[in-house]
């Protein structure tokens, strides 16, 4: 029982993370039609710019303490913050909350890349084949993760919880096992419950509102909505902005999880493309159930207990779930009929 | 199209052939005369025009080609271990076992077109990929990579680590030190191997001519065309599709091992599914569907491989030395974005360029130009359109 | 005359609604045989029914006494029906002489054959007989375009010259006249009387009476989902039932 319930957690936090960049994979197909390769490095974007404020905010003063010597008799050098030099205590909350405060970013800062990306580049693929959207949004791919690597290097860059977060919590505790039967990373349920709420905003967004009315329209029949004389280029202008925003904040948040790489977008990419189909192409709900169930899977599929009947299950889960449902259930989990079966 | 006859398209092979033996007179002086990279270019040219067969002809998107690649490199290095130094069975066996390999994963992925086909081939390459690094090691020897070692002297315990090479023992074959791929006798390194490698390639392009002139290859375009119109006209597509794939898997398995002979070392980030997309990038670079077209864009791309990632910082500032200095450091951070580690970054551009305002890729272009020189003497119709 | 399609009971409905309702029909070879009704009668439905594109819910259809539902277009295609449709399906990105030559390849090879070494230009039988066909629909002068080029009357052409060449026994021609002007119309009212001369029975479906009293030697009457009437031309012009389908009796 605790064993099976620690794996559902262990596969919440990842299975949160697969279906917001699944969301916004399935919003940016169902609405304009295209296939996204290029969504992954939004997620990586996101992440870097997690990284970007985290590493601003903790740009040092260096002073010289002649008071202090070092073990080799040279002044010791005081870093300190600039952020925390300026304003002190609430220099210090800034820094040690800067992933959180980094939503204040991505979304302006995403947002805008969406925009211009629609603008500048998908626009004139929505009337071409699927294959060359693919190419293109590939090309788009390694060009933003070699621009980052550029500028933040290769390797991983660890960005920090804040501190009171650091710990974990006693869920075991909450279903009533013997305490520190299941700790679970405080981040990481956050990270959970931060995923639920981006995802019942998009979804309230697509509900409750005319224009998210209007692009479900669009999604079921996007010429009669044009025939309307509704505007419906502009509104998928946003909406491919709306997406980018959510692989964006799902880039973030995931910093103190798995510290990112510039290549982290295209290894959540392949798993995410295999979570929309899944899902079912151009199937909202499809895409957020398909993601948390493939997170949790393929934590079961980790257990050394389930490794030892199968060996090496836990690396191919995924690939092996997708192969076996696009083979039997072809429009996935809740997809539509009719969406790309040509 | 394939309405040029066989003494055309014989012309034609023959050109083709005479170029390729030339490459390292020709290129030279574009500083390409060197045998690393005339065997890249001749290596992945052979990759490129397999995974044009399927691509190119059908419109079938396989983006999980590279495992094949893989498999292929496995399987020789296997031979080199377990059988002979000699490139024959080594080649031999790999294009049969990618062959095997990818009439399997063929099967299962062609059950599905479009998208979800592409999805298909890219989940079973992550999983070769993935499972090359972890259970299979004892088949890939995961990270390290599978290697050509010494000829085990006692019993054999651990077939990784310990070759036996059963028939060039039997043959009494002396080996000092670990050996060198060879063909019966002749040593395969340097120049030998490029011509290994262009005599393959020449053989291999051949063989893709004929499949585009042939009643196969028109069925493939056919394919591509209308499937839906092919199903009523009394055609089964899927084994035509399952052949090509088959197809273009052992071209990729011949690549693979040829990987393997001018270098015995076998490594599973071949299969990776970026590998996957630099072939969908060569053969779009070059013209997808043309003949000519991979063998170019391979080239292409492994040249300015090789040249971009040469350069560095300093090669820049000796080169723009001559600018004022702020302009030089301004211009050489820029270009330093693109060139050396930054050579991908290139790379995506140009993959992004082609698909944008050449679709066609190279052979496009070129039939443009030709076009735009021609125009003026003759009204151009489908009829004399260049095909190569 | 002997039956050569036997359709018996056919019924297909899509979720509620049921699009074809105990339908019997038997077509005698060699015969020209109209299928009419107003829109929404369920004449595509039961084509597709005929070509495997559909499978009816019930029934039996027989093409040359051979049980033909349940099996896949390309092998319906090989037992002998070809099938025109109402918006040209040709391969539009090859030449017209490809399109004519891969259906002629498909009659001789079989649905699958791999002859990859075979050159198409060494078939020159085949390539003769596409030359002529397209000769008899009138596109041999562009033989060497690219097909999207055409325009819609001529790549309606092009593709009867597709389903030609194979020599069906039955051809199924859906709406062959839409969409044409009159002078277009003649000249495929024309061309199908010359292939009428071949012996081909056919099956044609359209709107225009124009055409159908011109080529057909025996009409069905198909309304919501069954056939209300059928007979000879003259027959059927003075059947009232016929009058009420087509003048919206039905509906009101």
């Amino acid at each position: 029982m605790d064993a099976i319930l620690l794996q559902v957690l262990n596969g919440l936090d990842k299975g949160g993370a697969y279906a917001l960049i699944a969301l916004g994979l399935t919003l940016a197909f169902g609405t304009l039609g295209i296939v996204n390769f290029a969504h992954g490095a939004l997620f990586m974007l996101g992440a870097f710019c997690a990284v970007a404020l985290n590493k601003l905010l903790t740009l040092e003063k260096v002073t010289l303490d002649p008071t202090q010597k070092t073990p080799w008799g040279a002044p010791l050098e005081i870093r300190t913050p600039y952020v925390e030099a300026w304003l002190g205590d609430f220099g210090k909350f800034l820094v040690d909350w800067s992933v959180p405060i980094s939503i204040l970013v991505v979304v302006p800062v995403m947002l805008l890349i969406g925009i211009a990306m629609e603008r500048g580049l998908i626009r004139h693929f929505y009337k071409r084949p699927h294959a060359d959207q693919i190419l293109v949004t590939f090309g788009l791919a390694i060009v933003l993760q070699e621009i980052v690597k550029h500028f933040f290097g290769a390797n991983p860059i660890p960005v920090p919880a804040p501190a009171i977060f650091a710990g974990s919590a006693d869920v075991g505790a909450l279903f009533g096992l013997p305490p520190n039967t299941i700790v679970y990373p405080w981040w990481r349920l956050i990270y959970f419950l931060f995923a639920l709420v981006v995802i019942g905003i998009v979804f309230a967004f697509l509900q409750l509102t005319t224009f998210g009315m209007v692009v479900r329209a669009g999604m079921r029949d996007r010429e009669t909505v044009g025939l309307l004389g509704i505007n419906i280029e502009r509104r998928f202008t946003i909406v491919f902005g709306i997406a980018a925003i959510v692989a964006g904040l799902a880039g973030a948040m995931y910093t103190p999880v798995l510290p990112p790489n510039y290549h982290i977008g295209m290894d959540f990419l392949v798993l995410s493309f295999v979570v929309v189909v899944v899902g079912g192409m151009g199937s909202l709900g499809g895409a957020v159930l398909a993601g948390f169930l493939l997170g949790i899977l393929q934590s079961f599929a980790s257990m050394n207990e389930v490794k030892a009947i199968i060996p090496g299950i836990d690396q191919i889960i995924i690939y092996l779930v997708a192969v076996v449902i696009l083979l039997t259930r072809p429009r996935g989990l809740m997809g539509r009929k009719g969406v790309m079966e040509d | 199209m394939f309405k040029r006859n066989a003494r055309q398209d014989l012309i034609f092979f023959l050109v083709f052939s005479a170029f390729v033996l030339s490459m390292p007179v020709l290129l030279a002086p574009i500083g390409a005369g060197y045998p690393d990279l005339l065997q890249k270019f001749a290596i992945y040219g052979l990759f490129a025009i397999g995974f044009n067969i399927l691509f190119g002809l059908t419109g079938y998107l396989s983006f999980g080609h590279a495992a094949f690649l893989g498999v292929g490199s496995y399987a020789a290095v296997w031979m080199f271990k377990l059988l002979t130094m000699n490139v024959i069975p080594a080649i031999v066996f790999a294009v049969i076992i990618s062959g095997l390999f990818a009439l399997a994963i063929g099967y299962v992925s062609l059950k599905r077109s479009g998208i979800y086909f592409s999805i298909l081939t890219l989940a079973f390459a992550e999983m070769s990929y993935k499972l090359a690094y972890s259970v299979l090691t004892p088949l890939t020897n995961g990270e390290t990579g599978l290697q050509v070692k010494l000829r085990a002297s006692g019993p054999v315990t651990d077939l990784i680590n310990q070759d036996v090479r059963v028939l060039d023992a039997a043959m009494g074959i002396e080996e000092n030190g670990i050996p060198a791929p060879s063909l019966f006798g002749l040593e395969i390194t340097g120049w030998q191997a490029f011509y290994l490698c262009a005599v393959m390639l020449i053989a291999g392009f051949y063989i893709a001519m004929r499949i585009n002139r042939s009643s196969f290859g028109m069925m493939l375009r056919a394919i591509k065309s209308n499937q839906n119109r092919l199903n009523y006209t009394g055609v089964y597509p899927r084994p035509y599709l399952l052949a090509a794939f088959t197809i273009s898997g052992m071209y990729a398995g011949l690549a693979g091992a040829l990987l393997a002979v001018t270098d015995p070392l076998a490594g599973a980030e071949r299969m990776q599914w970026t590998a996957s997309g630099e072939v969908v990038l060569m053969t779009i670079l070059g013209g997808a569907g043309t003949l000519l077209g991979p063998f170019l864009g391979a080239a292409v791309i492994k040249y300015f491989e090789n040249i971009f990632s040469a350069i560095n910082e300093n090669s820049l500032h000796a080169v723009l030395s001559f600018l004022p200095d702020p302009v030089e450091n301004a211009l050489v951070s820029v270009l330093s974005m693109f060139v050396g580690e930054g050579w991908h970054l290139t790379l995506g551009l140009l993959f992004m360029l082609i698909v944008i305002f050449l679709p066609g890729g190279l052979i496009e272009g070129f039939n443009r130009l030709i076009g735009l020189f021609t125009r003026s003497r003759k009204q151009t119709t489908g009829e004399n359109r260049e095909e190569a | 005359m002997a039956a050569i399609l036997q359709i018996t009971d056919v019924n297909k409905s899509f979720g509620g609604l049921r699009a074809l309702w105990d339908v019997n029909l038997t077509v005698e070879e060699g015969t020209v045989h109209a299928i009419i009704g107003p829109n929404g009668a369920g004449k595509s439905t039961l084509l597709n029914c005929l070509v495997g594109r559909l499978k009816p819910d019930t029934g039996s259809v027989t093409f040359e006494g051979r049980p033909i539902i349940g099996l896949p277009p390309h092998r319906i295609n090989q037992l002998g029906i070809a099938r025109v449709f109402q918006t040209p399906e040709i391969f539009e990105d090859l030449t017209l002489l490809d399109n004519v030559l891969i259906p002629a390849m498909a009659k001789e090879d079989g649905a699958f054959r791999l002859n990859a070494w075979q050159r198409v230009t060494r078939r020159r039988a085949l390539i003769e007989e596409a030359e002529h066909i397209l000769e008899d629909v009138g596109l041999a002068d562009q033989r060497h375009r690219i097909a999207a080029a055409l325009s819609r009357g001529d790549k309606r052409r092009l593709e009867l010259a597709m389903c030609l060449i194979q020599k069906p026994k039955l051809l199924l021609l859906d709406e062959p006249t839409a969409g044409m002007s009159r002078a277009d119309t003649n000249n495929t009212i024309e061309l199908l009387k010359k292939i009428g001369e071949k012996g081909i029975t056919k099956i044609i479906i359209e709107h225009d009476m124009h055409v159908v009293f011109s080529l057909a030697h025996r009409i069905s009457v198909l309304a919501r989902g069954t056939f209300i009437a059928d007979g000879t031309p003259d027959e059927i012009k003075g059947d009232p039932k016929v009058q009420e389908a087509y003048l919206g009796g039905a509906h009101l």
